[in-house]
């Protein structure tokens, strides 16, 4: 028993890890992705309420998805960074 | 049958052995694809711009719609009028990045440039000095910190904090977000292609289990036509993005 335990500790360390990366970024892209929902929507919003607006809000809309979107690339740069 | 699909590691996807010298000056197919993007990029241009016809064809018609694409459709957008001096530098960055993610679905080369984080990374570093030196030479270091991290409107008790984070995003954030966002978005699309086209290929050869194969066909000829769309956008946001940093070292009010 013991000896089988010994033989799989590695498997199972390379397999936490594996789990861990996972963990990791679906976790840190849970919040970017309701973020950019609701910035999205409300463009759209905005954009159909006033058309004449929409090169504007389009624009706004791209940098609030970019500084809501900085926390799930840094999930992402995390889970390729943790090794075993 | 299926579970015996083998799936290529990482390192075999994305790294290419060199084909001409060795060491760390070596040209490998990331190099030459290099190479080719530009000169594809320069020869655009260059033939469009000898030849001008008043009513432009061809060649012309591809080099005027993205000049005009990026002047109205980036430029004016963030910049305003007098941004339009940049439209050279932002001209470039926008082909150089929207040829290089298109090698993606380009039969035979199909690997991304931007795939490989020291591409992006170069284009974010030459970015970050460009609005870190148009900040200084327009507002002076002290005016620059000033503007940057000190939002008006902003309660004294809370001040600190955001400055803090303020400054940690002109220093930090705002470049490594710049590069990794080109590169997470490119080399997802990259092993997303391969992942489908290995269990396409897979399936093609098994006879037995023909009923998933057009599945999977028509995800992967899908999941193209979707990184094209991405490739596109990419080098949108990149150039989008670039284009707010410098303009805003330029006119801090905007």
């Amino acid at each position: 028993m013991l000896n089988i335990l010994a033989e799989t500790t590695g498997d199972l360390e390379a397999g936490l890890t594996a789990v861990g990366r996972g963990i990791v970024y679906g976790g840190a892209a849970i919040g970017p992705g309701i973020g950019i929902g609701i910035v999205v929507g409300n463009a759209i919003s905005s954009m159909a309420r006033q058309p004449e607006a929409a090169g504007m809000v389009r624009t706004t809309m791209f940098l609030g998805i970019a500084f809501t979107e900085a926390l799930a690339l840094f999930g992402f740069v995390l889970a390729f960074i943790i090794s075993g | 049958m299926i579970l015996g699909i083998e799936f290529p590691p990482i390192s075999h996807v994305v790294e290419w052995p060199d084909i001409i010298g060795s060491g760390p000056l070596a040209v490998n197919k990331v190099v030459i694809l290099m190479w080719l993007t530009v000169a594809i990029v320069f020869g655009v241009m260059y033939t469009a711009s000898r030849r001008r016809a008043l009513v432009p064809t061809g060649v012309q018609n591809v080099a005027e719609a993205t000049v005009d694409f990026v002047q109205e459709g980036i430029i004016l957008q963030t910049m305003g009028d007098d941004g339009l001096r940049w439209t050279p530098f932002l001209l470039t960055l926008f082909t150089f990045i929207l040829v290089g993610n298109l090698w993606e679905i380009i039969p035979v080369a199909q690997m991304p440039i931007n795939a490989r984080i020291a591409v992006p990374a170069f284009l974010t570093l030459v970015v970050y000095l460009l609005y870190w030196s148009m900040g200084v030479v327009h507002q002076g270091p002290i005016g620059y910190l000033k503007t940057s991290t000190i939002p008006p409107g902003v309660p004294k008790a809370i001040l600190p904090l955001v400055a803090f984070i303020e400054l940690a995003q002109i220093l930090i954030v705002r470049p490594l977000s710049l590069a990794v966002r080109l590169f997470a978005n490119m080399i997802a699309g990259h092993l997303l292609l391969t992942s489908f086209a290995v269990i396409t290929a897979a399936v093609f050869a098994l006879s037995g289990v023909i009923v998933i194969f057009p599945f999977s066909l028509f995800l992967l000829i899908a999941l193209t036509g979707f990184e094209l769309l991405v490739a596109f956008l990419q080098a949108y946001i990149f150039t989008i993005l670039a284009a707010v940093y410098i303009g805003g070292a330029i006119h801090p009010e905007h």
